[in-house]
């Protein structure tokens, strides 16, 4: 029998406010095993952790019972407590009668009623609880970042910063994502281009920092400290390790029909290219669905132009197995697709376009030079119609857009129109918005600018529908201040697309077992106390793949990160989570049930020699759990149709014992 | 009638133990009454021409008995395997429950096995059951002979029989057959249209009559645990004294669970069932919501797949999903 010790925490009011803590106390005090049980108004202080270590000396207690907050927030604390105490960390159990408990029930005596019996069910578990001791890995001293825009870049210079090697894994041809496509940046205006390409070169020179281009992330495995992690380099048909970047090939090649990705499909690219002129690595990229030579053998142009000898129509995507100890996902965001919102008249007519492809118009690397020309004729646009919100803050049943704020809409729209009206004071800038959201440093100011200094107009309201008429835009909206009907000849429509997570991140989450919220953006550990780490141990957050964000916070999360990482790499060894699933074998009947359902693979079968009742031996298969690399999810004591595997610190039985004392 | 009678398939077990192949074969052999037909393993060729029996009450799975029977000896043992018995057959080998080195399996057609407990309910003392033409000619101590159709006497599961196609074997006796689409699923249809009020007094009817015997459990090829759960003192559901009707409906909704994904609906458990209990009922219903939920999935249609449940694809259906069906559409 163990000899258990009961402590009933205020936690100021949060907790005493609606749970007579005195009267938990006194009722547990019954409970068997129970040899002490106390109140206290902050348990989790050093006077409240004092309390309990002497109690345990006192009472000679073998378990301890803590009636607080969720174990998230302080089971670590009170094992530590115990374990100074000199009892066994895993004897502590935690009743959270705050979260579950005081926060959700109003009047004190059902919270009271609950809190006992939460009480009575963590002593139930805890009279089952076995000392347990957690084993050592040690920590592979490299990281992963997935992705290679901002965010990955700056978390990647982090990591290589203090000393470790880091690899970046971008999908695309060239690092750079997003933010090598925009024009100025918010609320400073200084020029994407010249803040981000000398980032991108530190990156290419830095001798921490190993880029894979234009490959994808295959598979990952393993657990903290110890991913293995298979990376695929699609063959881009050019040795990169030759490729000097001189670019002569991407002038030469007779194929000249190929829709350019990076201009947002406004002008044509050749079937060999760089992406743009400051991509890193400068290496050409054959697209392999366009290339005469890869396509029907007729051709070999590149091949011949190129002094370096770096041509190789026979590429082959390769496999790269690397171990990383930390992996940092940073996969960023995409407008979402403007093809169902016909009221915007997005498919029909050129000249209404979204505020990325904007970016690219007004971008001196752009198609148009950084000219501001209409995509249809070319001509200059005397009256631009923006419209705010387009596919953000939807009603949740609406399935064309998203139910949350993309956040940077509002502030690139009023640096659009800004800078429309300070190039081309001549055009005439409307803006259409539900409301203009500018929290943050010098935003405001900002925004007041393009309305008072600039004279953009501003006009609260939505567009309800655009009508291509001629070489117009009939632009149908409502002013809801003024209460009127607006109808405006638009010569370009811009509309601020919302932006979505990249597609890529739901598999990539799946691999990781990283966790997403519904709208399939990573979900983080805590959301203000650890907002860049995902709930898995090891798995980083950067930038808008947790939510949309802005370059100065996307910055500022890289490099939260990557102080995470560094904190994780620093260590030789980790401690593991001594919760792990083992098999009774004499139960196990080999049916490879747990294997199936393991995420971590984890588990392996071993032929084994039985002795049985009548002396005779017996050979049976039976599961074998690597507890290195279990993380204790417990889906195979679920799986296992014999009950023989079973998770430690949360047996079969404690559970049924904790569910038997609440329904006592 | 069965279209492969007795005679052949004892030839075939004499001259596969005669050349070798086999040591062993397991087979039906009668019991008191020529109805109560009983699995049995024969040793040698003497026994199989006196004892062995095949005929419409030889209903028994024998893929189960292999699990124990592989162990026995070095030689392989021969088995006669329906075309329903293929897939607990193949579901066994999925789970690694016995060495398919160490089996010989014959396929053998079959025509519907009959049901003596349909045919007690329409014939009175009986004495003697033959097959005539397409149904039976049942001779009893009071009413004389009573004749039965097809219908009248064949099981539930075979008259809505779901495969004739053995997934299964190293030798086929007769042509290979077909999977059928049967109307397996209108018992389970009937039970979903009912109010939830309906359902539960049509359950507590029929599981309150259960005494607990185990033979479902015990004949069911799914079940195989090297412990049961229900024999283990330490899960805590062990055998226990019937404390309370409850704990008879918790017996078979668990056991229903643990054979959840696993079980091919070879309809064992409502045979052998001595209080008519429709058990296999239970089991239809997990079988059709994993149909809706996951896409249509026959447990031992193929050896070593992975079942939806104990699998894991982008495409599964999301738990509120699955829910919202349990309480509407598929309840």
């Amino acid at each position: 029998m163990q000899r258990v010790g009961v402590f009933v925490c205020w936690c100021g009011s949060n907790i005493a406010a609606t749970v007579d803590v005195k009267a938990v106390a006194e009722a547990l005090k019954a409970e068997p095993g129970v040899v002490f049980s106390t109140d206290y108004q902050y348990m989790c202080s050093q006077a409240g952790q004092d309390m309990i270590k002497e109690a345990i000396r006192e009472h000679q207690l073998t378990g301890v019972v803590i009636c607080s907050c969720s174990p998230r927030m302080h089971e670590a604390t009170f094992r530590k407590t115990a374990e100074s105490a000199g009892i066994n960390p895993y004897m502590v159990e935690i009743a959270n009668i705050r979260e579950q408990c005081s926060w959700v029930h109003k009047d004190i005596p059902t919270g009271t009623e609950k809190a006992i019996i939460l009480g009575r069910a963590a002593i139930a578990k805890v009279s089952l609880n076995a000392p347990l001791t957690p084993g050592e890995s040690p920590v592979t001293k490299r990281a992963l970042v997935i992705g290679g825009g901002i965010a990955g870049i700056q978390t990647a210079l982090d990591i290589a910063d203090a000393g470790f090697p880091v690899d970046i894994v971008e999908k695309k041809p060239t690092i750079g994502g997003k933010m090598a496509q925009i024009d100025k940046t918010f609320p400073t205006l200084d020029c994407a281009a010249c803040i981000l390409t000398p980032k991108m070169v530190d990156v290419a020179q830095n001798d921490k920092i190993r880029i894979f281009s234009y490959s994808e992330v295959e598979a990952v495995s393993g657990f903290v400290g110890n991913f293995d992690v298979k990376i695929k380099k699609k063959a881009r048909f050019v040795d990169e390790t030759k490729c000097t970047g001189c670019g002569l090939c991407t002038e030469k090649c007779p194929q000249k029909k190929v829709p350019n990705d990076f201009n947002l499909g406004m002008d044509m690219k050749r079937a060999i290219y760089i992406p743009f002129a400051q991509a890193v690595p400068k290496v050409a990229t054959i697209e392999a669905d366009y290339c005469n030579m890869l396509k029907n053998g007729k051709c070999g142009v590149c091949a011949k132009v190129c002094t370096a000898g770096a041509i190789d129509y026979k590429q082959q995507d390769e496999i790269i197995e690397e171990k990383y100890g930390a992996i940092v996902v940073a996969t960023g965001f995409n407008p979402i697709s403007m093809e169902k919102f016909d009221e915007f008249a997005y498919n029909q007519s050129k000249d209404v376009i979204t505020s990325l492809e904007f970016e690219r118009l007004t971008n001196a690397a752009g198609p148009t030079a950084g000219k501001l020309l209409r995509p249809s004729d070319g001509k200059h646009p005397e009256t631009i119609v923006f419209v705010q919100c387009v596919g953000s803050r939807c009603d949740a049943c609406n399935e064309k857009g998203k139910e949350y704020c993309s956040k940077i809409c509002c502030m690139y729209t009023a640096k659009h129109a800004m800078l429309t009206r300070d190039k081309y004071p001549d055009t005439d800038v409307y803006v259409f918005y539900i409301d203009v959201r500018t929290p943050g440093k010098n935003f405001d100011e900002f925004y007041r600018r393009a309305v008072e200094e600039y004279g953009v107009h501003y006009i609260k309201g939505m567009v309800g529908k655009i009508l291509p008429e001629g070489d117009k835009l009939k632009v149908r909206a409502s002013d809801l201040i003024e209460n009127k009907q607006i109808n405006i000849d638009a010569d370009l429509v811009v509309l601020a697309a919302a932006i979505e997570p990249d597609k890529s991140a739901r598999p990539l989450a799946t691999m990781l077992t990283a966790s997403m919220d519904t709208n399939d953006f990573f979900t983080e550990a805590h959301p203000k106390l650890r907002p860049v780490e995902s709930p898995t141990a090891g798995v980083f957050l950067s930038g808008a793949c947790q939510g949309p964000k802005d370059i100065p916070e996307t910055v500022s999360q890289a490099g939260a990160a990557a102080s995470k990482v560094i904190g994780l790499l620093a260590k030789d060894k980790l401690l593991g989570n001594p919760c792990v699933a083992g098999s009774d074998e004499m139960m196990c009947n080999g049916c490879s049930s747990c294997e199936r359902v393991c995420p971590y693979g984890a588990i392996s079968y071993l032929d084994k020699e039985f002795r049985m009742p009548d002396r005779t031996t017996k050979v049976r298969r039976v599961a074998q759990v690597n507890e290195a690399v279990c993380q204790g999810c417990g889906a195979c004591t679920v799986a296992c149709p014999s009950g023989a595997m079973d998770l430690k610190g949360f047996k079969n039985n404690q559970i049924l014992a904790e569910v038997d004392a609440i329904c006592r | 009638m069965q279209r492969v009678t007795r005679d052949v398939l004892v030839q075939k077990a004499i001259s596969l133990l005669s050349a070798g192949t086999v040591d062993r074969v397991l087979g039906w052999k009668a019991g008191e009454f020529s109805y109560d037909v009983t699995p049995y393993v024969f040793k040698d060729a003497e026994a199989l021409k006196a004892d062995f029996v095949f005929d419409d009450f030889c209903g028994a799975n024998f893929s189960k008995y292999l699990v124990k029977e592989c162990g026995k000896s070095e030689g392989k043992v021969l088995v006669f395997l329906k075309p329903c018995d293929t897939y607990s057959f193949n579901q066994l080998l999925t789970e690694h429950r016995f060495d398919r080195e160490k089996v010989y399996a014959v396929g053998i057609p079959c025509d519907g096995m009959a049901d003596i407990t349909k045919i007690r309910e329409k014939a009175e003392g009986i004495s003697e059951i033959t097959a005539e033409g397409d149904g039976f000619c049942v001779k009893t101590l009071y009413d004389g002979d009573v004749k039965l159709t097809k219908e009248e006497a064949l099981a539930e599961r075979c008259l809505n029989c779901k495969s004739q196609k053995h997934v299964a074997y190293d030798e086929l006796l007769g042509e290979e057959g077909e999977v059928i689409d049967s109307g397996r699923f209108t018992g389970v249809e009937a039970l979903e249209a009912m109010t939830p009020d309906e359902r539960f007094a049509f359950w507590k009817g029929e599981l309150s009559r259960c005494i607990r015997c185990n033979a479902c459990r015990d004949v069911c090829p799914a079940c195989t645990c090297e412990k049961c759960v229900f024999d283990n003192p330490k899960s805590g559901v062990e055998n226990k004294a019937i404390a309370d009707s409850f704990e008879e409906k918790m017996f078979h909704i668990i056991r229903a669970f643990h054979v959840a994904g696993r079980c091919t609906d070879c309809g064992e458990c409502s045979r052998v069932c001595p209080q008519n209990i429709p058990l296999h009922l239970l089991n239809r219903k997990f079988i059709k919501d994993i149909n809706g939920f996951y896409g249509d999935y026959q447990a031992g249609e193929e050896a070593y797949s992975r079942a939806p449940l104990v699998n894991y694809t982008t495409e599964d259906i999301e738990p509120a999903d699955a829910v919202k069906k349990g309480d509407g559409e598929n309840a």
